[in-house]
């Protein structure tokens, strides 16, 4: 039985690049890609886990992750669909008028 | 530790950090796919064979792909410029990455995960018959409330996406008349647009019509070719379809005639072959030509 | 009883109630106060009959006082107190006053003399502002200022007094800045209002240290305590009442106002100098009688002030040109004279009065005339400029010298009587007060020559185009009646009629046999009068007058014609340091307080200037500052597990 911590590891970097990416980049598709990238992570680390104690417990709830990220694509895409249409970018800097 | 991560572990990472740097949206997407399948192949690796096929299915087959679509419908060629515009941000988002990163590492070194159980007890009547048990026993209600959210986010995205038609839908002889409207006013192009050349050789939408003086005609090729830079030229072409026929033993004009008429019954048949520009930007109106 | 028998010679105030003619005592207040209000609040409705109706009311209230004091006349000495409650006025913990009047001896005169001469200045008025678009507003200040003085003189408590002193102030100011468009008189009026809050604050003071040692600040409980209460405390509030009494008359220090208030109209300056304002400090050291004379150290400085001022007023009075200036200074000379009268105690009081009295009538008479002369010569004031006016103006010349020779103290007119008794009783109270008294009556028969002689005799200095002329009847009546009781009002003192009318307010005096005899104390201040007037004839009416004052003159002639440096000595010290001690306050305030106060706020401003950048509106920013958070919250838990 070998040892489930590289895969902590490997969760904890995706994690962290999936964070300073949605720092970073500025098309909001992208970002949203980040933030399927940090779900994945901690999908991997609750799988990790899962086998770490040796119940499904954790596959469930990496399943119930997918659920809830299908649901937040779908509306997070036809959200920057909507701005887009109005507005021509795609930029999540020219979202800036609520700081008015 | 199986060999399986070794390979894929870097693959990951180095696809992940690919998306912090790659320009261009789709090759995030593409990258993000690859993260994705191998992400598929460790969950295989640690014992979960649903949720393998569930990434692929769900996350690469249909949330990347809704994703590309979106894409698509954007623009393709939209593209980050590389400058940062918020004074700070990135150096910021970086280290505060960095220190994050750190903090998790420390944090998993304070703590000793013991010896692996293994799933060979909890998966010994099937993964599948597993999950199922769990998951409409235990976290039943947890699972009928997800129900409710698809539901909710399904009617969201319709919600969204959906425009009320605010003026009347433009019949034929009512765009006909504006088209000569704009052309009396504005001196648009009055005919339909011009078609790419076609070549024998190429299924040639990326190479543009000549004039008659020899010149590119730009409206014939899309935008979106254009904003690719994939563009070709068409006195290059010229020499490639000479060259196709000295290799083909001197049958002198054939193709070139051949490649005039189909031209420019292309031409007569169908109005730009080429996506308008509008019709990059606004995908809704499609329906509507 | 006991308090009165313990306290010696104090008298107490015990008013009786009012009925009769005595229940109309509040119309005579009410009277011009309705005539102010109608006058002022009409606004142009009242323009056409505003000056009749403004004539009608003090009138009235002479017609209510006279009925009032003819019925008074009647009555026993013992019973002369009658008071009148209108309502509470004030009733807060244990400050109960009430709108109370007193209606006795005293008041009877002084309501006599502001009603009586008050009429007729409204009468003269009527003439005198004829072609002043104002004059209905005129009307209304007069009207409200013999109101503001009615209230003083009826009040029977210190508070009410108080009330009728501001409306007198309020009033003064409004009618010194009448011409308000001349910045002099704008400045006059300001200056006479800000004088007079300096005394107003000396006799809120003495009203506050008498309800603290007191618990009341009506004349009748003061008067039945003051008794009781420690000499220090009575010297006190006596130096208090002086303070405010010296705002009011005009007496060194605070007499700087009074010459400048010479830029109100002149029937103002009659009404001011003659019947209302200047009067006011003399009633109050006369009425706080039961005060002063517990407290000989505060008398004392009334008669040093008084004797100061008199002297004060007649050398001004010999240097000035403008002919109202010169009867300004005569009249804080003259107040001078009834304030040393009211500082000499129980012996002194009812010559005060009586110098008042006659005062009152023989200085109306002569500013009237002096406004009558200026009404002939074009509003000029410069005597230098007049000269032989005695033949145009035959009225007013014999008026004015009837005036003239009751003020000087010739014999026989009424003026002789009151300030011969005054020098008198001051020459058996301390003899060198009483010199000084008779040196001042010389110099006032000097100066008053001097004006005599400059205005109506001598050549005649103005110009063609100045063509003096009588004026109109409505103004010589008023002067004729004056003049009369001027000749006339000496008969007060028939008897001592006067004396003992005052005495249930003032108290018996026992008499002092003077040092040398009264008949030669009158022989000598005839004497020192007529060597006044003889210094003034040879150097006045011997000589050319010139059109300008003459500049190589001594410095006493230079000081007098700066008013003895009274401003020069209030700028130096109470302007300018007043000055400089305001600026440096704001300079403290500026940056001490303000940067204290304004520090915080800054502080925050700039904090929040500071955050605002966060707020930015970029979403990437919102999202770093979360991760921030995501950071504090591992380093949180990671410091838990670790410890």
């Amino acid at each position: 039985m070998d040892d489930v911590t590289p895969y902590i590891i490997l969760s904890s970097i995706l994690f962290t690049i999936g964070c300073v990416g949605v720092l970073t980049r500025r098309n909001a598709i992208v970002v949203f890609m980040c933030v399927e990238l940090m779900l994945n992570a901690c999908n991997l680390a609750l799988v990790a886990f899962a086998k770490q104690h040796g119940n499904l417990d954790g596959q469930v709830a990496a399943f119930f992750v997918m659920v809830v990220a299908a649901a937040e694509v779908v509306v997070g895409l036809a959200i920057i669909m909507t701005i887009f249409r109005t507005r021509r970018s795609a930029s999540v800097d020219d979202a800036s008028l609520l700081k008015y | 530790m199986s060999p399986a991560f070794y390979v894929l572990a870097p693959i990951m990472v180095i696809a992940a950090l690919g998306i912090l740097f790659v320009r261009k949206a789709v090759h995030a997407a593409l990258l993000l796919a690859v993260v994705m399948i191998s992400l598929a192949i460790l969950y295989a690796v640690l014992e979960a064979p649903f949720l393998f096929a569930v990434q692929i299915i769900v996350y690469t087959g249909a949330i990347l792909m809704l994703f590309l679509f979106v894409l698509m419908l954007v623009g393709v060629d939209a593209s980050d410029s590389t400058v940062e515009t918020i004074r700070g941000q990135r150096v910021l988002a970086v280290i505060a990455g960095l220190v994050l990163g750190v903090l998790l590492l420390l944090g998993l070194s304070q703590i000793a995960l013991g010896t692996v159980v293994g799933l060979e007890e909890a998966n010994s009547g099937g993964n599948i018959q597993g999950l199922a048990n769990i998951l409409f026993s235990r976290y039943v209600f947890a699972f009928e409330v997800t129900s409710a959210l698809l539901i909710t986010a399904a009617m969201g995205a319709m919600v969204l996406a959906h425009r009320e038609r605010l003026t009347p839908k433009a019949t034929q002889a009512s765009l006909a008349a504006q088209r000569v409207r704009d052309y009396a006013e504005k001196g648009e192009h009055l005919g339909p647009l011009p078609a790419p050349g076609v070549f024998a050789r190429h299924n040639a939408v990326d190479t543009p019509a000549l004039l008659p003086d020899g010149t590119a005609s730009a409206l014939s090729v899309s935008r979106v070719l254009a904003a690719r830079g994939t563009v070709r030229s068409a006195p290059a072409l010229a020499d490639d379809i000479e060259e196709v026929q000295r290799s083909l033993g001197g049958v002198p004009g054939g193709a070139g005639s051949a490649a005039d008429t189909s031209a420019g019954s292309g031409h007569n048949t169908e109005r730009g072959t080429g996506v308008p520009p509008s019709q990059v930007d606004d995908p809704s109106e499609e329906g509507d030509r | 009883m006991y308090l009165l028998s313990d306290a010696g010679h104090v008298p107490v105030v015990a008013p009786t109630g009012a009925d009769g003619i005595y229940s109309l005592m509040w119309l005579v207040v009410a009277l011009p106060l309705l005539g102010s209000a109608v006058l002022l609040l009409g606004g142009r409705f009242t323009d056409r009959w505003g000056h009749l109706l403004g004539t009608a009311m003090p009138i009235g209230s002479f017609v209510i006082s006279l009925l009032m004091f003819v019925d008074l006349l009647g009555r026993d000495e013992a019973d002369r107190q009658v008071g009148q409650h209108l309502y509470d006025w004030i009733d807060v913990g244990s400050l109960h006053i009430g709108m109370d009047l007193l209606y006795d001896p005293l008041s009877a005169l002084f309501l006599l003399l502001i009603t009586g001469v008050g009429s007729l200045i409204h009468v003269y008025s009527i003439g005198y502002m004829a072609h002043d678009p104002r004059r209905r507003r005129f009307f209304g200040y007069l009207n409200l200022f013999v109101a503001a003085m009615l209230m003083l003189i009826l009040a029977e408590n210190y508070l009410g007094l108080f009330l009728g002193w501001e409306g007198v102030g309020l009033a003064s100011y409004l009618l010194i800045g009448f011409w308000q468009h001349k910045p002099s008189a704008a400045a006059a009026a300001k200056k006479a209002f800000v004088m007079n809050r300096v005394g107003d604050i000396g006799l809120a003071l003495a009203i506050a240290l008498m309800f603290v040692t007191f618990g009341t600040t009506s004349f009748s409980g003061v008067s039945a305590l003051a008794g009781g209460a420690s000499e220090n405390t009575l010297t006190a509030i006596g130096l208090l009442l002086l303070l405010g009494a010296c705002g009011k008359s005009a007496q060194v220090p605070l007499q700087a106002w009074l010459l400048d208030a010479m830029e109100g109209p002149t029937p103002v300056s009659a009404l001011i100098h003659a019947a209302t304002m200047v009067t006011a400090g003399v009633y109050l050291v006369v009425r706080s009688n039961f005060i002063f004379e517990l407290a000989p150290h505060a008398q004392t400085v009334v008669v040093i002030v008084a004797t100061v001022t008199l002297l004060w007023g007649a050398v001004l009075g010999c240097a000035k040109d403008d002919i109202k200036k010169v009867l300004a200074g005569s009249t804080m000379s003259q107040i001078g004279y009834m304030m040393l009268g009211a500082g000499l105690g129980t012996a002194g009081y009812a010559f005060a009065i009586f110098h008042l009295l006659t005062h009152g009538f023989f200085k109306a008479n002569m500013f009237l005339g002096a406004g009558s002369v200026m009404h002939g010569m074009n509003d000029d004031v410069d005597m230098r400029r007049y000269g032989a006016v005695r033949h145009a103006m035959p009225v007013t010349f014999l008026t004015f010298a009837m005036g003239y020779l009751a003020i000087i103290g010739f014999p026989g007119f009424s003026g002789f009587w009151s300030k011969d008794k005054i020098i008198e009783t001051a020459l058996a109270e301390n003899w060198l007060v009483g010199v000084l008294a008779l040196l001042g009556a010389g110099v006032t028969g000097f100066y008053m020559t001097r004006l005599m002689l400059l205005t109506f005799f001598t050549e005649k200095r103005w110009k063609d185009d100045v063509h003096p002329h009588e004026s109109p009847g409505v103004m010589t009546f008023p002067l004729i009646v004056l003049a009369a009781l001027s000749v006339l009002s000496g008969v007060l003192l028939l008897g001592d009629w006067i004396v003992d009318w005052l005495s249930p307010v003032v108290g018996h005096a026992e008499h002092h046999e003077p040092p040398i005899p009264a008949l030669a104390v009158t022989g000598l201040a005839v004497l020192v009068v007529a060597v006044g007037v003889a210094i003034a004839w040879f150097l006045v009416g011997k000589r050319e007058v010139a059109l300008t004052p003459p500049e190589d003159v001594s410095f006493v002639t230079r000081a007098a014609r700066r008013d003895l440096y009274g401003d020069d000595i209030n700028d130096t010290l109470v302007v300018r340091p007043g000055g400089a001690l305001t600026r440096a306050l704001v300079r403290l305030d500026s940056s001490g307080v303000d940067g204290v106060m304004a520090g915080g706020p800054a502080q925050v401003a700039g904090i929040a200037g500071f955050l605002r950048r966060a707020q930015n509106g970029f979403v990437r920013t919102y999202a770093l500052s979360l991760l921030g958070g995501v950071l504090l919250v591992v380093l949180a838990l990671l410091a838990v597990n670790l410890t």
